[in-house]
C-alpha cells in the first residue's frame, strides 16, 4: 500500500504543503508536483548535478533526497535565483554575456552550485572554480563559458559589494 | 543602415528563458490525464523470448496497458521500423521490429510497453511482466563476430556480415612497391555515446479536435519521425503533427534516430485515447540509445624520401551492433575521410561491418571522422619519426594548396558524386593553430620540463569535414500586419542557438533589432518539409534558406513600398522597420504599414496587381558538402608513475567559412573539443565478452568534467564556401574530430624516451601505465 506523508516546504519564499508517497524523490516532487520544472534530471544517480538545489543554502543533489527529507525546510530552485521577474542575477547575466550555456540543461545546477561556491570564494582562480564545477557534467559548453562566466560574476558580485 | 548582425558576437536568445528556469523541455510539459509509460527490456544480448505474461501486472491497480509484440497493430507486425538510409552493400538490412517478435538481439532491447499512472507505478509494475528467455549464445567483439563459427546476432541469418564495400582510386600497390618507407599501424577506436545531458523523451496526445497525433519528442529531426511513423503505420502525414520545441537538451547524433519508443508512445496513445509520456532515463539511455565509435583499423602508409604520400591502403571492421538505423553511413563518412587535407594520389580501403549483439551504432559527434583521422595522422606520425621529420613539417608537405582548389579527392561519395572540397587554406589553418600554441616553443618547454623529471608532449593533427549536407532544409519569413516578422523553420536545435544565429540573419535585412523577430523552429505543423539537425548541416541549409526567404520578402516590401510612396524602386530603402524614399524626408510606411497593404480588402483588387501577403518560403540545396578543416593541437602532460595523463594546452585553428555569431561558433568548438577528449581519455562503455553491458552509470563511465579539460584556444580563419550565398560552413563536429589523434600523438611524444606506443582510445592511466612498464622492462 502507498505509504504518504505531509510534506510542508517554502520553495524560493512561497510555501506548499502536500501529500506525497515516502518513496517520491525530491526531485520529482520539485518538478512534478510543485510544477517547477527549471530543476533538471540528468541521471537520478547523483554523478550529472542538473538536479541541485539549494537547501538551507547550501548544495543538494534533489535526486539523491526523498520529498519527506525536507518536510519544514527552505530551499531555493532556479526560479529563485533572479532578484526579480525583469532581472537576472549578475551569476545568470555573466552566463549569457560569457556563453555559459548551450542546451541549458546543465545549468540550473551549475547556477546553484556557483551560487553556493562564489559565496564561499568570492574571489576564486580558474582552477578552483573548475574544481567547484567538476560536480556538474556539461555535454556542450565545454565548461569554458561557464567557467568564464563564473570568474566574470565573481568580479560583478565583488564590485557590487564595494559600490 | 541597421545594425549589421551576421559576424557579430550576439547574446543569445534563448538565454534569458533558460537562465531563470523557464525553459521547456519534453518532461517538463505536462497535459490533462496524461499517463506514464516504462519499457520491459531484454537484460539478454541474444535470447529467444517464449512467452509474455502480464497478468500480474496488468493487476496492478493503476495500470493501463501493457503492449506486447502481439498487441501492434498489424502494419507494425508485418514491417519493421524502416531504415532510413538504405545502401545497395548491406546484405542484412535488418531493423528492430516496434517490440522484439520472438527474438531479442541486445540487452536492451524492447520487449513490452507499460502505461501508468505515474511513472513509479509503471516501473513497479514493468519489473511484474514474466517475460520468459532461453538465451542464445551472443557475439560480442565486432572482430570475433566476423570469423567462421561464430555465434550468428540474428538467428536465420548466415553471418554476422551485415555490409562490405571498398573505396579506392589510384595505383596504391605501385605506390607502395616504390616507396622509400611504409608505415603501419593496427588502431582502434571504442565504442561511447552521445549522451545529452537530457535523455530521450516523448509525449503523445490524440488531439479529438483537430483529429491530428501531436508528438513531442526530444529529438534532432521532427521531420524524420514523421517520415517513419507514416512509412511505419501507414498514417497520414496531415493527421501527426512532431514537434521538438521548445527546448531539446543535447543531441549529438543519436537523437537524429528514430527509436522504437517513438511509435510505441503514440501508438499508447491512441489505444488508451489519453496523453502518454515516455521519458528514458539515464541506465535505459546507456543500454537503448544508440553509440558509435568501435572500428578497428589496420592501414598503412607508403611515402617517398622527402615525406611526400604515395598511398594508404587497409582494411577496417565497424561495429553496427544489433541494427543499422542509419544504414552504414558512419562507416562510409569513416573511409571518405581518411585522406583529409592531403593530396593522397592513391587510397584503398576495404571495410567490413560486423553485426554485434548490442545497441546498434549510428553518428556520434564526429561521426566515423575521428577514426579516420585518427589512423590517417598516426600515420604521419609514425612516417615523420620514421624520416626523421618534424611532425608539422611532413604535413606542410603534403597540404593540397589553396589554389588547388576546388579540389577532386578521387572518391566517389555515396550519392554518387565525386568528393570535391569547395574551398579551404590548409596551411593557413596548421599555421594559425601553430602560432597560438606556441607550437615552435614547445621543444624549449620539453626539455625544460624535463630536466625537472616531468614528461611533456605536443601533438598536431588536422581533418576535413563534409558539412551542410543536404537534401536541403526550409525557411518562412513572414512580416504581420504588426510589422512583427516571423521566422518559421524545420531545423531543430538542441543548444545550438539557431533562433539567435537565423534571427541574425533575418534580422539584418530589414534594420531591425533581433527582438523584432518571432523564430519559430522544429515544428512539422509550421512548414511543409524539413530534414534535421545533424551533420553540421543547420548553418549552410536553414541560414541559406532564411537568407533566400527574407530577400524575396524584402524585394516584396520594395515593391509594394514603390507602388503606395510613388516612387522608384531604387529610391526605396528599409531601415528600422520603416520604409523610406531616398532623399525625400517624411515620406515613409512602416514594414506594418506595407503588410496591411498586400492583405487584401473584401472585394477589392490588391494594388498594382501584387500577390497577397508579404511572405516568401525557400528551401535551399546545396549542389554538394561545404568541406570545413581544422588544425588541432595538444599538449600534454604523463605522470610515469601513475600513468595520469594531463592535457596542458589546447589549440584549434577552425575554418568554417564566414561566421555568422563568432561566439555561438566558438562555443560548438570548446564543446567538441571536450568531446573529443573523452573520447581520447576516459569514454568507454564497456561490454563483456558476451556483449552485455558493463558501464551503464556516470560513475562507470566517465564523461570529461571541468576540471579534467583545459582552456581551449580557437583561432577562426574563415575560407567562404563558395557553394551557398552565405559563405557558411558547419561548426558543430570539428572540434571533437582530430581530438584523439593529437592527444595521443602527444601522449606517444611525452613517452618518446621509452618508445611507447599507444594504438586505441580511450586511453586510461591504467592502460598507459601497463604500456610504460612494458616499454621499460623491454629496454631493460
Ligand atoms: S540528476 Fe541528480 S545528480 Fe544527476
Ligand atoms: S549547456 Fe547543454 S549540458 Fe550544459
Amino acid at each position: 500500500m502507498k505509504d504518504m506523508r505531509k510534506v510542508s516546504v517554502t520553495v524560493n519564499g512561497k510555501s506548499y504543503a502536500r501529500e506525497v508517497e515516502t518513496r517520491l524523490l525530491l526531485s520529482d516532487f520539485i518538478r512534478h508536483e510543485l510544477e517547477l520544472t527549471g530543476t533538471h534530471v540528468g541521471c537520478e544517480h547523483g554523478v550529472c548535478g542538473a538536479c541541485t538545489i539549494l537547501l538551507e543554502g547550501r548544495t543538494a543533489r534533489s535526486c539523491l533526497m526523498l520529498a519527506v527529507q525536507v518536510d519544514g525546510a527552505n530551499i531555493t530552485t532556479v526560479e529563485g535565483i533572479a532578484p526579480s521577474e525583469k532581472e537576472l542575477h549578475p551569476l545568470q547575466q555573466a552566463f549569457m554575456d560569457n556563453h555559459g550555456l548551450q542546451c541549458g540543461y546543465c545549468t540550473p545546477g551549475m547556477l546553484t552550485t556557483l551560487i553556493e561556491f562564489l559565496q564561499d570564494n568570492p574571489d576564486p582562480t580558474e582552477h578552483e572554480v573548475r574544481v567547484a564545477i567538476s560536480g556538474n557534467l556539461c555535454r556542450c559548453t565545454g565548461y569554458q563559458g561557464i567557467v568564464d562566466a563564473a570568474l566574470d560574476a565573481a568580479k560583478r558580485l565583488q564590485g557590487g559589494k564595494r559600490a | 543602415m541597421g545594425m549589421k548582425f551576421i559576424g557579430a558576437r550576439v547574446p543569445r536568445l534563448e538565454d534569458p528563458a533558460l537562465l531563470t528556469g523557464r525553459g521547456r523541455y519534453v518532461d517538463d510539459l505536462h497535459f490533462p490525464g496524461m499517463l506514464h509509460a516504462a519499457m520491459v527490456r531484454s537484460p539478454h544480448p541474444h535470447a529467444r523470448v517464449t512467452s509474455i505474461d502480464a497478468r500480474q501486472a496488468l493487476a496492478v491497480p493503476g495500470v493501463h496497458l501493457v503492449m506486447t509484440y502481439a498487441d501492434l497493430p498489424a502494419p507494425a507486425q508485418q514491417a519493421r521500423i524502416p531504415m532510413l538510409v538504405p545502401n545497395p552493400s548491406i546484405k542484412h538490412p535488418l531493423m528492430p521490429y516496434a517490440l522484439a517478435k520472438d527474438e531479442v538481439c541486445y540487452a536492451g532491447d524492447g520487449v513490452a510497453i507499460l502505461v501508468a499512472d505515474s511513472r513509479y507505478l509503471a516501473e513497479d509494475a514493468a519489473a511484474l511482466v514474466d517475460v520468459a528467455y532461453e538465451v542464445l549464445p551472443s557475439a560480442g567483439d565486432c572482430r570475433e563476430a566476423l570469423k567462421p563459427g561464430a555465434p550468428p546476432t540474428h538467428a536465420g541469418i548466415a553471418s554476422n556480415l551485415a555490409a562490405q564495400f571498398t573505396l579506392a582510386y589510384g595505383d596504391v600497390d605501385g605506390a607502395f612497391a616504390r616507396a622509400a618507407k611504409v608505415v603501419a599501424a593496427s588502431l582502434w577506436h571504442h565504442r561511447g555515446g552521445g549522451h545529452a545531458m537530457e535523455c530521450r523523451a516523448v509525449i503523445a496526445n490524440w488531439d479529438p479536435l483537430q483529429k491530428q497525433m501531436i508528438l513531442w519528442s526530444a529529438t534532432q529531426s521532427p521531420f524524420l519521425i514523421r517520415r517513419s511513423l507514416t512509412e511505419l503505420l501507414g498514417w497520414d502525414e496531415d493527421n501527426l503533427r512532431v514537434i521538438a520545441t521548445p527546448d531539446v537538451g543535447g543531441g549529438f547524433g543519436p537523437k537524429t534516430i528514430f527509436h522504437p519508443e517513438e511509435v510505441l508512445v503514440p501508438l499508447c496513445a491512441e489505444r488508451l485515447g489519453k496523453p502518454v509520456k515516455w521519458v528514458e532515463d539515464r541506465r535505459e539511455n546507456f543500454v537503448a540509445t544508440t553509440q558509435e565509435r568501435d572500428q578497428y583499423w589496420d592501414i598503412e602508409m607508403a611515402v617517398d624520401a622527402a615525406g611526400k604520400i604515395l598511398g594508404v591502403r587497409g582494411a577496417m571492421i565497424h561495429d553496427t551492433g544489433a541494427y543499422m538505423p542509419w544504414g552504414i553511413i558512419s562507416p562510409y563518412i569513416s573511409s571518405m575521410t581518411t585522406p583529409g587535407p592531403y593530396v593522397v594520389p592513391t587510397y584503398r580501403l576495404e571495410t567490413r561491418v560486423a553485426m554485434t549483439n548490442k545497441v546498434g551504432t549510428t553518428p556520434v559527434r564526429g561521426a566515423g571522422r575521428p577514426q579516420a583521422v585518427f589512423a590517417m595522422e598516426r600515420l604521419l606520425d609514425k612516417a615523420a619519426d620514421a624520416l626523421g621529420m618534424e611532425r608539422a613539417e611532413i604535413r606542410r608537405r603534403n597540404f593540397i594548396q589553396p589554389a588547388q582548389m576546388p579540389y577532386n579527392v578521387g572518391i566517389i561519395s555515396r550519392d554518387g558524386k565525386p568528393v570535391i572540397y569547395d574551398s579551404g587554406d590548409y596551411p593557413g589553418c596548421q599555421e594559425k593553430a601553430e602560432a597560438i600554441s606556441d607550437y615552435a616553443g614547445f621543444r624549449a618547454r620539453q626539455k625544460e620540463a624535463r630536466a625537472r623529471g616531468r614528461y611533456l608532449g605536443i601533438g598536431i593533427a588536422n581533418y576535413v569535414e563534409a558539412t551542410g549536407l543536404g537534401p536541403f532544409e526550409g525557411a518562412t519569413v513572414r512580416i504581420g500586419p504588426s510589422g512583427r516578422i516571423f521566422l518559421l523553420t524545420g531545423a531543430s536545435p538542441q543548444g545550438q542557438g539557431h533562433k539567435t544565429a537565423l534571427a541574425q540573419i533575418c534580422a539584418e535585412k530589414f534594420g531591425v533589432g533581433l527582438e523584432d523577430v518571432t523564430v519559430q523552429l522544429a515544428d512539422t505543423g509550421i512548414i511543409a518539409s524539413g530534414v534535421g539537425t545533424f551533420a553540421s548541416r543547420i548553418a549552410v541549409n536553414a541560414g541559406s534558406s532564411v537568407h533566400l526567404a527574407a530577400q524575396d520578402v524584402r524585394k516584396k516590401v520594395i515593391k509594394v513600398a514603390s507602388h503606395l510612396l510613388e516612387a522608384a524602386e531604387e529610391d526605396i530603402e528599409i531601415d528600422g522597420g520603416k520604409v523610406f524614399v531616398r532623399g525625400v524626408p517624411g515620406m515613409t510606411k512602416t514594414l506594418g504599414d506595407i503588410a496591411r497593404s498586400v492583405a487584401g480588402m473584401p472585394g477589392f483588387a490588391l494594388p498594382g496587381g501584387m500577390e497577397p501577403g508579404l511572405e516568401a518560403t525557400q528551401y535551399f540545396s546545396p549542389a554538394q558538402a561545404a568541406y570545413c578543416n581544422g588544425t588541432a593541437v595538444a599538449e600534454v602532460e604523463v605522470d610515469i608513475e601513475t600513468g595520469r595523463i594531463d592535457v596542458l594546452r589546447y589549440a584549434m585553428g577552425h575554418d568554417s567559412g564566414n561566421l555568422i555569431n563568432p561566439m555561438i561558433v566558438d562555443g560548438q568548438v570548446h564543446g567538441a573539443v571536450v568531446h573529443g577528449i573523452g573520447n581520447a581519455l576516459y569514454e568507454w562503455m564497456v561490454y563483456d565478452a558476451d556483449a552485455n553491458p558493463v558501464s551503464t552509470t556516470f560513475a562507470e563511465y566517465l564523461l570529461p568534467t571541468a576540471a579534467e579539460v583545459p582552456r581551449i584556444a580557437v583561432t577562426h580563419q574563415e575560407t567562404p564556401s563558395p557553394l551557398n550565398p552565405l559563405g557558411v560552413k558547419g561548426a558543430g563536429e570539428g572540434g571533437t574530430i582530430p581530438a584523439a589523434a593529437c592527444i595521443v600523438a602527444a601522449i606517444e611524444d611525452a613517452l618518446a624516451p621509452f618508445g611507447v606506443k599507444v594504438e586505441d582510445t580511450p586511453i586510461t592511466p591504467v592502460k598507459l601505465l601497463q604500456l610504460i612498464r612494458k616499454a621499460q622492462a623491454n629496454a631493460a
